[in-house]
């Protein structure tokens, strides 16, 4: 044990590596503090705290989504109706703005919607062993197709993002520190501490990891999982939410953009899509990441395009680099 | 590994038992075939009119998804999967349409072959990043997704651009009798000269080896790597023919990619294929592409909102594999 310790610390190319695998969050602010100063060589002055919280406002849906992402890819698995679901949430709520209940019920209304059909998706994963990707890809065509249906019977009856939520998406503290935030670090709280010290938090690491051992181990992985797409499509329905009030706009296919996205933040973020390894605090360092690269193609004048090209590519790269260090480590 | 197994089984048995192991293998085929032809028939009963210009249209508005269901299939078959599909096929469908436009016939068909060059050098792309990197599938074609639809923005910012005469009308109309779409025998003609001689050939066999038990393939001696990125390869292949397939039918190059990526996997597991690898074949994914369709028709015959019938989609989708996972629990029990 202790001869391994010092060995660790003798050569540091290989504590580099331990680094990066246990704790990909340092090497990660690393890169974005690099991102920012280039951003601030690309257009000197741009960086002010007026700046930071565009962006950080801007990254907050992403990284509610990426957290979705985060925790079925612990287990193996994947979310990808995390679209569907927030572009819902954030449309029904518009739908409720006029009602006797006011934006609350609908709100209400939207997260229990998600959470039903989390809760389809994970008795289909969880009891019915079919495969995340066709589950959840299955479940975003069916919520979708609900919001279509949704959308022309309210077509008459008129639409529009609460203010509470559009105060939430877009409003400062003190000028500066975005609303959203209110919401965002109690959530990213739970996140994390859920996932290092309950004992569900571990399941989702047990399950991911070695499934047949978890559950020789006692680990009743149906209910692991049922539990986890709740909370997944719960998260996702929040974070549509929060984009409807930072977008302003209430449609059905508002979220599908950050699919994608959210689960190349959970990537970047060092959380394997194998299972068992990763973490959240990666993922939100991933969205923000995101985020200012973002900003910082457009900064750098390419159009949307190229951005894509560009993002792809650094994807690849970041997962390229992780799989090597984590595999000689 | 199976095919090998398989044919000589069926050269020893008698004919009866051939046709009986046949069909036993095929079942999923066969079942599926027989609910395409029931949805046909029902589509026949609830609207008499449903005669031979719609079906001639049900040819041409499948070749699209039929063909990206096969690149899918490939890749799956081997064990990896390709979310990068539908952008190759807006890449290569933009490519064509631009450089197709004014152009004449036989120029079209330098730029026809030219685009399937294309189509097989993305997907060796896509695979020997898989290969090189050693990220799976899944992240290293989720990457690529945005890599070549940005190349297809750039290379038409909006959409543009022509098909030739002869591309055009290789898929819109009547084959011999009026009831043959022609895109049905294109789809048939293209997919069979193209994947019967690659299943039967050693990579076809190494391609189910890879894909049913990567380990084991590799202490045989198959080539792994080499394998799977030629998976990809024919993968793009048959994206580039899907994307071929979409200026055809709409006479333009459309920069963004459809929804085919996420429709693919859809059909393919419909279709029969195993998303763990190793089972599975192209001509299931195909009709899997038509009872999709089918089921859309007749929805809007029965005047069904549009947006249920995506409902329906996804319930088919989900039902369908629960379906084929009992079915498998069942079997491992026994």
């Amino acid at each position: 044990m202790s001869a391994a310790v010092t060995t660790f610390r003798r050569d540091p190319a290989r504590s580099m590596q331990v680094l990066f695998r246990d704790q990909p969050v340092i090497p990660l602010a690393g890169l974005l503090v690099v991102l920012v100063i280039v951003m601030q060589i690309a257009q000197p002055g741009i960086v002010t705290l007026n700046w930071a919280n565009v962006i950080v406002r801007g990254a907050i849906p992403l990284a509610i989504l990426a957290g979705c992402q985060t925790l079925t890819m612990l287990t193996g698995g994947i979310d990808l109706s995390v679209g569907a679901i927030a572009s819902m949430a954030g449309f029904v709520t518009a739908t409720f703005v006029n009602s006797a209940g006011g934006p609350a019920e609908g709100i209400l209304v939207a997260l229990v919607v998600a959470m039903v059909a989390g809760l389809v998706t994970g008795i289909g994963v969880g009891v019915f062993r079919v495969h995340p990707l066709i589950m959840t890809l299955g479940m975003s065509f069916i919520v979708l197709g609900f919001a279509n249906v949704w959308q022309l019977q309210n077509v008459q009856t008129g639409a529009g993002v609460p203010s509470m939520l559009t105060a939430l998406g877009t409003g400062t503290i003190l000028g500066f520190i975005p609303t959203g935030l209110l919401v965002f670090v109690p959530l990213a709280l739970v996140i994390l501490i859920g996932l290092r010290r309950t004992g569900y938090g571990r399941l989702l690491y047990a399950v991911g990891d070695n499934p047949i051992s978890a559950r020789l181990s006692g680990a009743r992985s149906w209910q692991v999982l049922v539990t986890l797409y709740v909370i997944s499509a719960l998260l996702a329905g929040i974070a549509g939410l929060l984009l409807s009030g930072f977008t302003n706009t209430a449609s059905v296919s508002l979220a599908d953009s950050s699919v994608l996205p959210s689960v190349a933040a959970a990537v970047i973020g060092g959380t394997s899509i194998m299972g068992g390894r990763g973490g959240y605090g990666g993922s939100m360092v991933g969205a923000l990441i995101l985020s200012v690269l973002a900003a910082l193609l457009t900064v750098l004048g390419l159009p949307e395009a190229s951005r894509q090209i560009v993002f792809g590519a650094i994807i690849v790269i970041v997962a390229a680099a992780y799989t090597r260090v984590t595999a000689e480590g | 590994m199976s095919a090998a197994t398989a044919s000589v089984d069926t050269n020893r048995a008698r004919p009866a038992d051939a046709i009986a192991s046949w069909s036993r293998r095929n079942a999923w085929v066969l079942g599926l075939i027989g609910l395409m032809i029931l949805l046909l028939l029902f589509t026949k009963a609830i609207q008499p009119r449903y005669g031979p210009i719609p079906i001639q249209g049900l040819g041409t508005s499948v070749l699209p998804l039929a063909l990206a269901a096969v690149a899918q299939a490939v890749v799956v078959i081997g064990g990896g999967i390709d979310l990068s599909i539908g952008s190759m096929m807006a890449l290569t469908s933009v490519i064509s349409a631009m450089l197709m436009k004014n152009q004449s016939d036989a120029f079209g068909v330098g730029v026809v072959i030219g685009v399937l060059v294309l189509g097989v050098l993305l997907g060796a792309a896509n695979g020997s990043l898989v290969m090189v990197t050693r990220v799976p599938d899944i992240v290293v074609t989720l990457a690529m997704s945005f890599v070549w639809a940005g190349l297809a923005l750039l290379i038409a910012p909006r959409p543009g651009g022509a098909a030739v005469g002869w591309l055009k009308a290789l898929v819109v109309g009547p084959f011999l009798n009026e009831w043959i779409p022609k895109a049905a025998v294109v789809l048939l003609v293209v997919v069979a000269v193209s994947w019967i001689p690659i299943s039967r050939s050693r990579f076809g066999l190494y391609l189910y080896a890879i894909g049913s038990n990567r380990l084991a393939a590799f202490r045989s001696g198959v080539p792994v790597g080499r394998t799977r990125v030629m998976a990809y390869a024919v993968t793009g292949f048959f994206a580039a023919l899907a994307g071929l397939s979409l200026t055809a039918s709409t006479g333009i190059g459309t920069p963004v990619p459809g929804p085919y990526t996420l429709l693919s996997v859809a059909a393919i597991v419909l279709g029969g294929v195993n998303l763990a690898g190793g089972r599975g074949g192209v001509f299931g994914p195909i009709v899997g592409v038509v009872v999709l369709q089918l089921i859309q028709t007749d929805m809007t015959f029965l005047s069904i909102d549009s947006n249920l019938a995506l409902v329906a989609q996804g319930v088919i989708l989900i039902g369908v594999v629960m379906v084929g996972s009992l079915l498998e629990m069942r079997r491992r029990r026994t």
